[in-house]
């Protein structure tokens, strides 16, 4: 699985951030992208999921395997 | 229309100010959206209030056709006299990048972190304060005190300063809505201090914001000292009451929900999740657009000058986009709310708001686990722009 954030979308609510740290990455304006090519280690889909189901910009895609 | 009439019909005549309205608004959003959905007044200069997420949505990310020069829900006539504005939230591209990105650093998740020490410290002397009498006002004695402290501390003013804060933020933006003398009375007051804060920290600079918005270049020139005057108007006025509304809102939900009470002092963890249902549910803050060019949002048409009202707390109790839409669900899991608003103005200080709604409910539900209203009939609450229980009595039990 893969959670994609796309930044162009990202307005900096963080509600991805507050539930699944791991995956996201902040900068210093409080904007986020996934971490790495965004791969969700196992274990962590649910919260992959929760971060895209409560993004207010729709700005996070999941890709299942 | 008179602005003082009773409303007979709210899907052509509502008053954001009714008092019934203001108590209880969730009922009347949920007819307008059956019947409208996208009302209409011309009470208080004259707007539209849409009540469905997917409209609300589409006109906040189309900043172009919907302008937010003029935020306020009962604009004065003519706007300020002084020249400035509170950017970046009164401001549209271009200008809203730059002004945006000059004050989000200071609001970003890790940076709202240096604040929480000070409101863990904050909420325990609040509560040493009345606890030991059974019962508190839990918005005036608590609610109302965590937000003007936490941005002393941030813009760097003393804290003694906080209920004058207080006092000229309800003025502004409060009792002001409806009375221009109140309005312009406290808005002098705020920039007179604003103003003088400038002045000092450009004679004596210092480790704080306004300094560090006073040290800031935008395309190589020095940021006007009108622009920062206007931030720190913007920084204190809407971090303030915002705040205090969503904290006092959720401490008279929970005074009547012991079930509730009993999962968060059981599961402190949820707290983040119940937060946000909290502001789901009860969101605060109306903010303005004004047309630029005649268009339409879901079938009606507005014409260039128009004003709309974006009612988040109205999106956020839409029954397409939230099942059991008017219920609290402590730990509703999907949550894709929009109390803080959304596109390019979403609220520079939610990362704050979060971590001081969080700390202050944290810090209640550890030492008040158990605690109802005194009295359900003297609630009091304030609404228009922002609202939220202004009175609150509670007994702990």
């Amino acid at each position: 699985m893969k959670m994609i954030i796309n930044t162009e979308l990202c307005q900096g609510h963080n509600r991805c951030y507050a539930l699944a740290p791991d995956l996201v990455e902040i900068d210093d304006l409080g904007y986020a992208s996934h971490k790495g090519d965004g791969t969700v280690p196992p274990g962590r889909e649910e919260a992959a999921q929760l971060a895209a189901d409560n993004c207010p910009e729709e700005a996070i895609t999941i890709i299942a395997d | 229309m008179a602005n003082t009439e009773p409303v007979e019909d709210w899907c052509t005549d509502y008053d954001i100010f009714d008092p019934g309205y203001i108590r209880d608004p969730f009922p009347i959003w949920d007819q307008l959206r059956g019947e409208c959905p996208i009302a209409h007044s011309d009470r208080w200069s004259g707007s539209w209030l849409p009540t469905r997420y997917s409209d609300i949505h589409a006109i906040a990310h189309d900043p172009g056709t919907f302008s937010s020069d003029e935020i306020t829900v009962a604009p004065l006539e003519g706007g300020p006299a002084d020249g400035v504005k509170a950017p970046p939230i009164t401001s549209d591209p271009p200008e809203h990048t730059w002004a945006r990105r000059l004050i989000l650093p200071a609001f970003a998740p890790r940076a709202v972190e240096a604040y929480r020490d000070y409101t863990v410290a904050l909420c325990g002397e609040l509560i040493d304060g009345f606890i030991d009498r059974g019962r508190a006002d839990a918005a005036s004695e608590y609610a109302q005190q965590i937000p003007p402290r936490v941005i002393a501390h941030l813009l760097g003013v003393p804290p003694e300063m906080s209920d004058e804060f207080t006092e000229w933020v309800r003025g502004v933006l409060e009792l002001g809505l409806t009375d221009p003398e109140i309005r312009m009375k406290y808005r002098a007051i705020l920039m007179d201090f604003l103003w003088a804060q400038v002045n000092d920290r450009k004679a004596n600079p210092r480790d704080d914001l306004i300094t560090r918005l006073l040290q800031s270049e935008v395309d190589g020139e020095p940021v006007p000292d009108t622009h920062v005057v206007g931030t720190c108007n913007l920084i204190l006025i809407a971090g303030i009451d915002t705040t205090w509304s969503s904290i006092g809102a959720a401490l008279w939900h929970l005074a009547q929900h012991p079930e509730d009470r009993a999962r968060l002092v059981a599961e402190p963890e949820l707290i983040p999740v119940a937060v946000e249902e909290l502001l789901r549910a009860y969101s605060p803050v109306t903010m303005a657009r004004v047309v630029t060019t005649d268009t339409e949002v879901g079938g009606c048409p507005m014409k260039q000058g128009d004003r709309v009202l974006m009612s988040f707390p109205a999106a956020n109790r839409d029954p397409e986009v939230f099942p059991d839409a008017d219920k609290v669900i402590i730990d509703r899991a999907r949550n894709r709310h929009v109390a803080f608003g959304v596109g390019i103005h979403r609220c520079a200080g939610s990362n704050l708001a979060r971590m001081e709604m969080q700390i202050a409910l944290e810090s209640w539900l550890e030492r008040i686990p158990d605690f109802r209203l005194a009295d359900p009939d003297s609630v009091t609450w304030a609404g228009g722009q922002v609202r939220g229980p202004r009175e609150c009595e509670v007994v702990f039990t």
